[in-house]
């Protein structure tokens, strides 16, 4: 096993990596100052016959510029994450001329709806495909998450793209995806004896190859129904 | 005030050993001392069976689908021919975790530590209210013996997680537990109201029952941290216990509190269980701060660095613990505004933890260190708690929580905080206090041997969790090989398995260790690491009652190295003649360093 | 900076004052904060639950014997009353009326719980259950968790009111009237809550 995040195949997974990396630089840092530190001073300060230790009861500067720096860093991160996040998830981030698709999972399946025509969702020419996502590269998505049974988890790792499905609550999610190819979507909330098998395929397609299976699926889905 | 006095001071009779049945002497006792043993056994056989569960585990996780060694023995309901089944690794999950919060390390940390702990260090001579405290004990067993039972009940135990997000854990038709789960909410029902019978008892008896001059700076930290986390208890338990009657009733009444068909709403459980949940967190790692703050202190043969600074970091800990919860439910479908906010107040909890490993390593430098078992437990739990606490900032980064919520890297980090960080430190716990509670001495070789076994297959364990977490393996699956992302990681969770099954090891070594030195080890002085917290200013183990004559405290609880004493100690009631009024390395002290802690 | 021998003459043998109050005053008022916690997270369960499904709440009246009830709360306050009384009493030396008066407000606590029976079955009979949707599920857990509450208080309170007949307390020592009576007001105060927020809005 290699130690890394999976190919990443979507625009907010380009900001998270950042963010991920960039906190794995201020951890790690942390980490080995602390680590080396204790180690060090385990070495240095062990205990030998005949000296003592300082009798102190502490210092104060040393303790506000250790409650300061960490305060600081922290606050950083705060301002700098709730700016990634509010363009990923806060209302005014949806792109208006998103293709909309309907999610429905269940236990064990996710149930993709997808609009016809005109494009909304929630009249007669929509039609459903059973675990398969399929998906233009290089448009903006939004995803329209419910269930009907337990929760679950919408998980894309390559689109990093996670959101709970909850019964009795429509939640939209958006993304765009920058690169096609197959990937699956797997459910991350344990949702009873399936969840672990709980898949389905995720297509992401060039937009020609899109629309070609999109209008595939729209004739096979109607030719059933009528 | 007069009746405080007559109740400090007016009952010497306790401390003479009076003859009593032995069923009032260990069994039905009131004694504070005998209550915590019995919950040191009690949650070490939980211990020990929250272990095993996870051994069964990993070993699925490990050799995926292949027979049990000694599972034909299994019903056909959890494994046919020895074959684990999904369910019922769906039962382990959840079990393992309930036990080992519920059942193992709360009440090792609580349950026993605050019971042993808080009146003799304090100086009185009992709890306030010693009945109370027995039933808080027996209340605990019939609960865990419910929990234990409902693995035997059709369609055996709870299935939806430690967390038992509804409507899964509300609905038997989706989870496919029915009596399973209510037996595992009345158990957690009733457990609750044995803690909350202990909180009321700790806080009281801290409040009220301290010694003449055990004023509040002058308090050990590990009191401290159990008197916060009583109120943590106090506060965040009830909170669950109404969740889980609501979960009850929609269980068994045909409510729907959780089931969205009449309106009610799922995520009204993952807040109220959170709202418990998050302060649990920290009932479950304050008081372990407070041990491995003792346990340096000693170590390092050094008072503690920044005194004030850790209490003050224990109360501004349990306040934020208050208002995070949400940091949990990012991707629940909760308003993404209040995102922003969970996040702040989870980011900002991280600078009180930060102080504290500071003003440890602060202990440490220029210390004289003693290496002995309860300090390399000390030690261990420092490296590894940072690693637990770092890996929580990625969480609580919002969107970096999109990738990893839910995944290994979840897993990882709540075993660093939780095995890492509270169970090294109640391993130091027990080294350390094992001869006060017990008169003997556990061979601190045999417990040298133990940590580092422990601390090795421990990081083997649990260290490349935060890799599986990178590539995106979701928590709680069955079998990871059904995801193409996942397809390359089976080398690592063998690995993984082979190291917590000789983790597993470490523990049964441990449990022997235990106990043989319980019957044969040697005998132990009063005062075995020259501490100076009273507990130690009195034989071991104490006797009934504790005190012949109720202590007086003179200083702060970490007076180590005096430059003008002879030894490296000065108990908490030693009379000061000896010292003088000069404090060297007090030269440009905090000012948050008043006079008692100069003391 | 003080001193060690400075501080040493001022906290040499002197217990430790904590509250100044006995134990059991603090061990249950602990507890109270505790109990509030158990009803803040029902009635903010309820709270949520109702604002999120407003506009299918039904009016109380339309479900609910609001005047018997009304009644009812007023017993509930008298027995308030009683208990104020024979702390009173106690304090004032007057045994003989703090046993009356433990003594009527145990029989008061137990008809409120008698009458929240009845209108238990009445609601039942009328085919009004904890299954009966989110009104129903909220009125029976609140109203029941609360009556539980009052149950156990009557117990506590006969157990209290056999204890002062049998001379258990004096004018010097009365603890337990005292903290019964905590508990008794503070039972009383939540039902005072319930009642306006689930009979009357």
């Amino acid at each position: 096993m290699d130690w890394s995040l999976p190919l990443n195949a979507s625009t907010q997974g380009e900001a998270i990596d950042a963010l991920f990396w960039l906190i794995f630089g201020i951890t790690v840092a942390a980490l080995v100052i602390v680590e080396l530190g204790v180690v060090w001073f385990l070495w240095k300060y062990r205990g030998r016959k005949g000296r003592s230790a300082r009798y102190t009861h502490g210092n104060a500067t040393a303790e506000v510029i250790w409650t300061a720096i960490p305060a600081l860093v922290m606050v950083f991160l705060g301002i700098y994450s709730g700016r990634i996040w509010a363009n990923i998830r806060s209302i005014d981030s949806f792109p208006d001329d998103a293709l909309t698709i309907g999610v429905v999972a269940k236990q064990f399946e996710w149930n993709v709806t997808y609009p016809g025509a005109d494009r909304m969702l929630g009249n007669a020419d929509d039609f459903t495909v059973r675990n398969r996502f399929e998906i233009p590269v290089n448009e903006p998505v939004v995803v329209m998450l419910e269930s009907e049974d337990a929760i679950h988890s919408f998980f894309i790792p390559e689109l990093r793209v996670k959101q709970d499905a909850v019964p009795g609550m429509i939640v939209p999610i958006w993304f765009q995806a920058i690169r096609t190819g197959e990937f699956q979507i797997a459910c991350a909330e344990l949702c009873g004896l399936g969840h672990y098998r709980m898949r389905a395929r995720v297509v992401v397609h060039e937009t020609d190859s899109y629309e070609a299976w999109y209008a595939e699926r729209s004739a096979a889905a109607f030719a059933t129904t009528q | 005030m007069a009746t405080i006095v007559a109740e400090a001071t007016g009952t010497p009779v306790l401390a003479d050993e009076h003859e009593m049945p032995f069923i009032r002497k260990y069994v039905f006792s009131t004694d504070h001392k005998v209550i915590g043993i019995q919950f040191l056994f009690m949650s070490l056989f939980f211990l020990l069976v929250g272990g095993f569960l996870s051994v069964l585990v990993r070993y699925q996780l490990g050799w995926p689908g292949r027979a049990i060694p000694g599972g034909e023995a299994l019903p056909e309901a959890m494994a046919p021919g020895g074959i684990m089944l999904p369910e019922f690794y769906n039962s382990l999950v959840t079990m393992h975790g309930t036990f080992m919060v519920f059942f193992a390390i709360m009440p090792l940390l609580v349950g026993v530590y605050a019971n042993y702990l808080i009146p003799l260090q304090i100086g009185a001579h009992d709890m306030a209210f010693p009945k109370l405290n027995m039933a808080s004990f027996w209340i605990s067993v019939p609960a865990g013996i419910l929990m234990m039972a409902s693995f035997a009940v059709e369609g055996g135990a709870a299935g939806a997680g430690w967390t038992s997000y509804a409507p899964l854990s509300a609905r038997p038709d989706l989870s496919g537990v029915s009596v399973g789960q209510q037996m595992w909410i009345v158990s957690l029902v009733v457990l609750g109201l044995g803690s909350l019978l202990g909180a009321v008892n700790y806080i009281t008896t801290i409040i009220n029952n301290r010694a003449p001059g055990m004023s509040w700076f002058r308090l050990p930290l590990v009191t401290w941290a159990l008197f916060i986390t009583a109120i943590l208890i106090l506060l965040a338990m009830p909170v669950l216990s109404a969740a889980m009657i609501m979960l009850l009733f929609d269980q068994t009444l045909g409510t729907n509190f959780f089931l969205p068909s009449q309106g009610g709403q799922p995520l009204l459980w993952q807040h109220l269980f959170w709202f418990f949940g998050h302060p649990e967190v920290y009932i479950l790692i304050l008081p372990a701060m407070g041990f491995v703050s003792e346990i340096i202190s000693n170590g390092s043969r050094k008072p503690i660095f920044g005194y004030h600074s850790m209490v003050f970091a224990i109360i501004a800990i349990a306040f934020l613990g208050f208002i995070v919860w949400g940091h949990h439910m990012f991707q629940s479908g909760m308003n993404p505004a209040l995102g922003m906010s969970f996040m702040i107040a989870t980011l900002v909890i991280a600078v009180p933890s930060a102080i504290k490993v500071f003003n440890w390593m602060g202990t440490l430098w220029e210390g004289n260190i003693q290496f002995h078992t309860p300090m390399l437990f000390a030690v261990g739990f420092v490296m590894l708690f940072v690693i637990g606490g770092l890996s929580g900032v990625y969480m609580a980064s919002t969107p970096v929580d999109i990738f990893i919520h839910d995944t290994y890297f979840i897993v990882a980090h709540i075993h660093y905080v939780l095995f890492g960080g509270s169970l090294f430190a109640i391993f130091g716990a027990i080294y350390y206090w094992f001869p006060k509670m017990f008169g003997r001495m556990i061979n601190d070789t045999a417990g040298k041997i133990h940590f580092f076994a422990t601390f090795i297959l421990f990081n083997l364990t649990f260290f490349p969790m935060h890799g599986l977490g990178m590539k995106g393996m979701m928590r709680r699956i069955y079998d990871p090989a059904q995801y193409e992302h996942l397809s390359d990681i089976q080398d690592t969770n063998t690995m993984m398995s082979i190291a917590a099954i000789a983790l597993f090891g470490t523990g049964l070594y441990f449990l022997v260790l235990f106990f043989w030195s319980l019957f044969k080890g040697k005998k132990a002085p009063a005062n075995p690491w020259n501490a100076t917290t009273l507990e130690w200013q009195t034989p071991s183990p104490p006797k009934h009652g504790n005190w012949k004559e109720v202590p007086v405290v003179y200083h702060g609880p970490y007076e180590y190295s005096h430059p003008d004493m002879d030894r490296d100690w000065l108990a908490q009631n030693e009379r000061p003649d000896i010292v003088s009024p000069a404090h060297p390395g007090r030269t440009g002290a905090a000012p948050d360093s008043t006079e008692d802690g100069a003391e | 900076m003080t001193s060690h021998a400075a501080t040493l003459g001022s906290t040499a043998r002197r217990p430790e004052p904590g509250l100044g109050i006995y134990d059991k005053k603090v061990g249950m008022w602990v507890f109270l904060c505790s109990e509030v916690m158990f009803f803040a997270g029902l009635i903010g369960s309820y709270i949520i639950l109702r604002f999120g499904a407003s506009d299918t709440w039904p009016m109380p009246g339309e479900v609910l014997n609001v005047p018997i009830t009304a009644v009812n709360t007023f017993v509930l306050i008298c027995s308030s009353v009683t208990m104020v009384k024979a702390f009173a009493s106690a304090e004032a030396g007057d045994l003989r009326a703090m046993r009356l008066y433990l003594l009527a407000t145990a029989i008061i606590g137990a008809s409120f719980v008698g009458v929240q029976l009845y209108e238990y079955r009445e609601l039942i009979h009328h085919g009004f259950l904890p299954s009966s949707g989110l009104y129903g599920a909220t009125f029976f857990t609140m109203t029941g968790f609360h009556g539980l509450h009052v149950s156990l208080g009557v117990i506590c309170m006969s157990w209290v009111t056999v204890k002062a007949f049998r001379g258990g307390y004096t004018q010097e020592d009365h603890e337990g009237v005292e903290v019964i009576g905590l508990y008794w007001h503070f039972v009383d105060l939540v039902w005072i809550i319930l009642f306006t927020i689930v009979y009357l809005i």
